[in-house]
Formats: structure tokens, C-alpha cells, sequence
């Protein structure tokens, strides 16, 4: 099994490129499954099941910050993609925390960018972006070349390792080489580990204590002067 | 080094293909990219940027001497030889003029940013438009025009390609002849998209669109040439007008008898 971690801020057009991706992948004799993963809402699941005809399913992580929750489900999920005869899963994540990464190694991961979003994103998304292995840029066609190229180097700038492609997601425009990305990512075996370091062990605001103040909390703490720029590891 | 780009057929929107098999532009050689609205123009100059392989909505390839393109030039803008200037009239960067310039020229140079090129960009622009742009706006804040005449600029200083491909320079209303005088002045390969008779008779030969399909390619004749210096003094005519009007001036009905 191949997992693909497809990660991004909301419309940045995470599902047009694995409409694409997967199309293609379906093309080449591959059997995709596709996991949803978001805080309240979703309907992609219905929407590639019927499109593609491939086995969907949709999780929300409610009061779980999303990539925690990927981690609590992921593994259930592999099973359930292979049950179904599949050798690739896609999992598309809300990534709303922007201090944890939403990838596994050995896996996959992709980070969804606009190119229309604004030169300072790349500097915003803190892990999703430095711990992944490619930045698919999306939205090209809303821009100039010259825009794209600075965009590209904003983002290298930041993620001087991760490896930038363009797309036109709305007509599958660049779509090949990720297509390439996913068939050289080895099969994942044995137990799987999240990518990077989370950044708290223990929040004492995730377990229930409201206060506002870093004096009312222990652990993990820090004051308004003091700020650190998060990149994950 | 770049000797030619050639353009294989695809098909249109509806599926019809192309009406050619190939066609090979040369260095030195100047093409326009003619039809009407929603004809294609715009995707078949993307096709061209894009080094197109049978994998852009047309299924058109494009090959750069003979070969498909080597893949730097797609994933590094110092590699890329080739510069376009896109429709588009406003900007979505929201960086000042001059970091946006700054980094653009550390992006296409492959070394450190140029100050150097920042200010003959500036400079450049600022003779195309009416209103100078200023290094301390925003890119976003920019007028139509000023966002097209920083483009120009942009593709002729800081990419300084030997190809060009310029999408309707003159629906900006900047000082179109202008600009592609300056911008052909070092260029081996320029193709552009128009509606303008004076810009498309300055072409070795013109690709004719309709419904997303090249339905011919015509070189441009003897007869063509002849009629071109009639088309300028037309043409000059009529910006002579424009720029009356723009600066606040009346017309009388004298004006245009010399050329008519
Ligand atoms: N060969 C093709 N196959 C599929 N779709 C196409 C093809 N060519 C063009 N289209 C589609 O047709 C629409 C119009 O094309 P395009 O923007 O290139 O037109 P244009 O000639 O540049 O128009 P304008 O003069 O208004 O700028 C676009 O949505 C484009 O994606
Ligand atoms: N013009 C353009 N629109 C795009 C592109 N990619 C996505 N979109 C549009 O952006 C919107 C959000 O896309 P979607 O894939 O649902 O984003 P998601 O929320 O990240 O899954 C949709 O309307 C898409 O059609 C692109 O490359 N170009
Ligand atoms: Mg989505
Ligand atoms: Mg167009
Ligand atoms: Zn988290």
C-alpha cells in the first residue's frame, strides 16, 4: 500500500489535484481508495465515489485537532483500503493546525498551496509545508509568470527541500510528474510513525482548561514576547 | 541554445484537430497568434510556456530544438528560456513593487537580487505608462495599465529570454508600439497574441484560431507588406487622437484628412 497525505488550507484545490492524480492513476491500472478528513463538514467522499467509482469514506475529527485525528485513524484506514483491494490510499486533510504535520514517514506527503493566496502563505503554514515533500502550487492560471516565480521562490525560501509543482487543477494541467511522485513512494510496512516532532506533549487548553494567560497553564507555555517561528522540527 | 520551437498539432474544444502537423519558428523569426474572443489565443501561447506534452486540455507538444524540454526549464526560472507576458491585468502578489522586482531578479538570474535591474525595470515601465509606478506601491494597487507595462518590463530586464510571448499588448492603454518596439529589439523568437492590424503585420506569418483550434497559418504577403505603412499612418493617426483626448484637449474636424 501506498499512502499519499494530501494536505492544505480550504479551496486551495487539495481535491481538484486528487481528482486528477487519481484519474490518472486509475489510467495506469492502479486501484485508489480515498479517505476525507475534516473538522465538520466534508462531501468529497461522495463526490470522487460517484465521479470515479472508487471506495471513499469521510471522517470528522470534531473536537480532535485533524492531524491527531489522522494519526488515531490512519491505520484502520489502510486496512479498510486494503479490504477493498486497493494499493493506493489518498487521504485528503483539512490541516488546520499549523503547528503539527499532517504527514507520515515512509508515506507521501503533499502540501496544497494557491498561487493566488498572497507571497506571505508559504511563511504561514509552518510544518504542513517544511515537512513535506512536495508543494503542489495551484491556480496558475490566475497569475503571471512572473508571480508564479516568485511565488515558487517564496516557497524555497521556507522549504528549501521540498519540491514545487505547478498545476492548473481545474484542467488537470501538471498533473504528470505528481503522478510519477506517487508511483516512486515506496509500499509502506510495518508500523508508521508521524512525520516531525508534535509541538506539545500535553496542552493543558486541549484538556479543558479555558483560562486565558500563559501564567494559569504549565507545560508548553510561552508569553507574547518571547515568539518563536514554528517550522516543525 | 536555443535554435527552435516547434508546435505539434492537437485538437480544438470540440475535437476537431488542428489544421497543421508541425510548425517549426526559427530564431529571428516573429508570429502572431490571431481570432476571435474565446478562440484559443490564450491556450495555445500557454501550451508554448508550458512546453506542453500531450498533457494540457489540447494535446498539444511542443519541442524545443527537436526535443522535448529538459525538465530544469520547468522547475527553474534561470534555465527558462522563455519569457510570456500574460493577459492578466491586475496583480494578486501583495508585495511591494520593489521586493517583487528584487526577488524576481535573484529568481531568474540564479544569484544574488540586482538593484540594478529593480531600477532599469522601473525606469522601463515607467515609459509605457501614463502615470509612473512608483517602487514603494503595492503590486495589487496597480492600474491595468501599469500592471501590463511592469510585465513588459519585467520580461524584457529581468527574464531577458531569447523568446517572448506576449498576450494582447494593446488592450492596456499603454504606448503598445512602443513596447513591442523595445521588446523585439533583442529577441530571437517572438510570438504574440493581437487584434491589432498594425502589430499582426509585423509577423513572418500569423496562426488564425477559432472554437480552440489553429484552423491556418498565413504568411504574411507582399501585398500585406505594402498595405502596412498605411495601416501606421492610420494607426498614429488615431493614437495622435487618443492622446488629445487623454490630456483634456479638444478635437476639430480637420484632424484626420491628411491620412483618410
Ligand atoms: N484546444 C482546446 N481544448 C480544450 N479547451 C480549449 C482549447 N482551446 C481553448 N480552450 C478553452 O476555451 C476557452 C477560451 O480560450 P482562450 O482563453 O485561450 O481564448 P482567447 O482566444 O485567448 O480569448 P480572448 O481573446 O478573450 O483572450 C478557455 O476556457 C480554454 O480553456
Ligand atoms: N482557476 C483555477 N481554479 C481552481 C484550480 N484548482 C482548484 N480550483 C477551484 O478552486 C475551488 C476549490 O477547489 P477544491 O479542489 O474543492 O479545493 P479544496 O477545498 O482544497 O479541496 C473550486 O472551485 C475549484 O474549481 C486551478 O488550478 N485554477
Ligand atoms: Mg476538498
Ligand atoms: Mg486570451
Ligand atoms: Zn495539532
Amino acid at each position: 500500500m501506498r499512502v499519499v497525505i494530501c494536505a492544505g488550507p480550504a479551496t486551495t484545490g487539495k481535491t481538484s489535484v486528487v481528482r486528477h492524480t487519481a484519474k490518472k492513476l486509475l489510467h495506469a491500472g492502479h486501484k485508489v481508495a480515498f479517505v476525507k478528513l475534516d473538522v465538520q463538514y466534508a462531501d468529497e467522499d461522495e463526490i470522487l465515489a460517484e465521479e470515479l467509482k472508487i471506495p471513499t469514506r469521510k471522517v470528522y475529527s470534531g473536537e480532535l485537532c485533524p492531524d491527531h485525528c489522522n494519526v488515531m485513524v490512519l491505520g484502520d484506514a489502510m486496512q479498510w483500503a486494503e479490504q477493498h483491494g486497493c494499493d493506493v490510499l489518498i487521504v485528503e486533510t483539512a490541516g488546520l493546525c499549523l503547528r503539527c504535520s499532517p504527514y507520515v514517514e515512509g508515506g507521501l506527503g503533499i502540501v496544497v498551496l494557491e498561487a493566488t493566496s498572497g507571497m506571505n502563505l508559504p511563511l504561514k503554514v509552518g510544518p504542513m509545508l517544511s515537512l513535506a515533500d512536495v508543494a503542489v502550487v495551484t491556480k496558475i492560471d490566475r497569475i503571471s509568470q512572473a508571480e508564479r516565480e516568485v511565488f515558487r521562490s517564496r516557497i524555497q525560501d521556507v522549504a528549501p527541500n521540498v519540491r514545487v509543482r505547478e498545476v492548473n487543477a481545474l484542467h488537470g494541467i501538471g498533473i504528470d510528474p505528481l503522478v510519477n511522485e506517487v508511483l516512486e513512494t515506496p509500499e509502506v510496512n510495518g508500523p508508521m510513525f508521524l512525520r516531525g516532532n508534535p509541538p506539545v506533549g500535553t496542552c493543558t487548553i486541549c484538556v479543558g482548561k479555558k483560562e486565558i494567560g500563559w501564567q494559569s497553564h504549565f507545560g508548553v507555555v510561552r508569553a507574547l514576547e518571547n515568539q518563536v517561528f514554528y517550522r516543525g522540527e | 541554445m536555443i535554435r527552435s520551437i516547434s508546435i505539434l498539432g492537437g485538437q480544438g474544444r470540440r475535437g476537431a484537430p488542428d489544421a497543421f502537423e508541425r510548425i517549426d519558428l526559427h530564431m529571428g523569426q516573429v508570429v502572431s497568434i490571431v481570432g476571435p474572443t474565446g478562440s484559443g489565443k490564450t491556450t495555445l501561447i500557454n501550451d508554448i510556456e508550458l512546453f506542453a506534452g500531450g498533457d494540457t486540455p489540447s494535446g498539444r507538444h511542443v519541442l524545443i530544438n527537436d526535443e522535448p524540454a529538459p525538465v530544469e526549464y520547468r522547475y527553474n526560472p534561470a534555465k527558462n528560456p522563455i519569457a510570456l507576458i500574460t493577459q492578466h491585468t491586475t496583480f494578486l502578489s501583495d508585495l511591494p513593487v520593489r521586493q517583487f522586482l528584487l526577488t524576481h531578479s535573484k529568481v531568474r538570474t540564479g544569484g544574488s537580487e540586482s538593484p540594478q535591474m529593480m531600477m532599469d525595470a522601473i525606469e522601463f515601465a515607467n515609459k509605457l505608462t501614463g502615470e509612473p509606478i512608483d517602487l514603494d506601491n503595492r503590486m495589487t494597487e496597480l492600474s491595468g495599465g501599469q500592471t501590463r507595462a511592469l510585465l513588459i518590463a519585467d520580461a524584457t530586464v529581468i527574464c531577458s529570454t531569447p523568446v517572448v510571448l506576449l498576450d494582447e499588448v494593446e488592450n492596456a492603454g499603454i504606448h503598445r508600439t512602443k513596447a513591442v518596439q523595445l521588446l523585439r529589439e533583442f529577441r530571437k523568437i517572438f510570438i504574440f497574441v493581437t487584434h491589432d492590424p498594425r502589430i499582426a503585420l509585423l509577423s513572418d506569418f500569423r496562426i488564425v484560431m477559432q472554437g480552440g483550434r489553429v484552423t491556418q497559418v498565413l504568411s504574411t504577403s507582399e501585398e500585406e507588406r505594402g498595405v502596412s505603412a498605411h495601416v501606421n499612418r492610420l494607426d498614429d493617426a488615431l493614437s495622435a487622437l487618443r492622446e488629445k483626448l487623454r490630456m483634456g484637449h479638444r478635437l476639430n474636424a480637420g484632424e484626420l484628412q491628411e491620412v483618410a
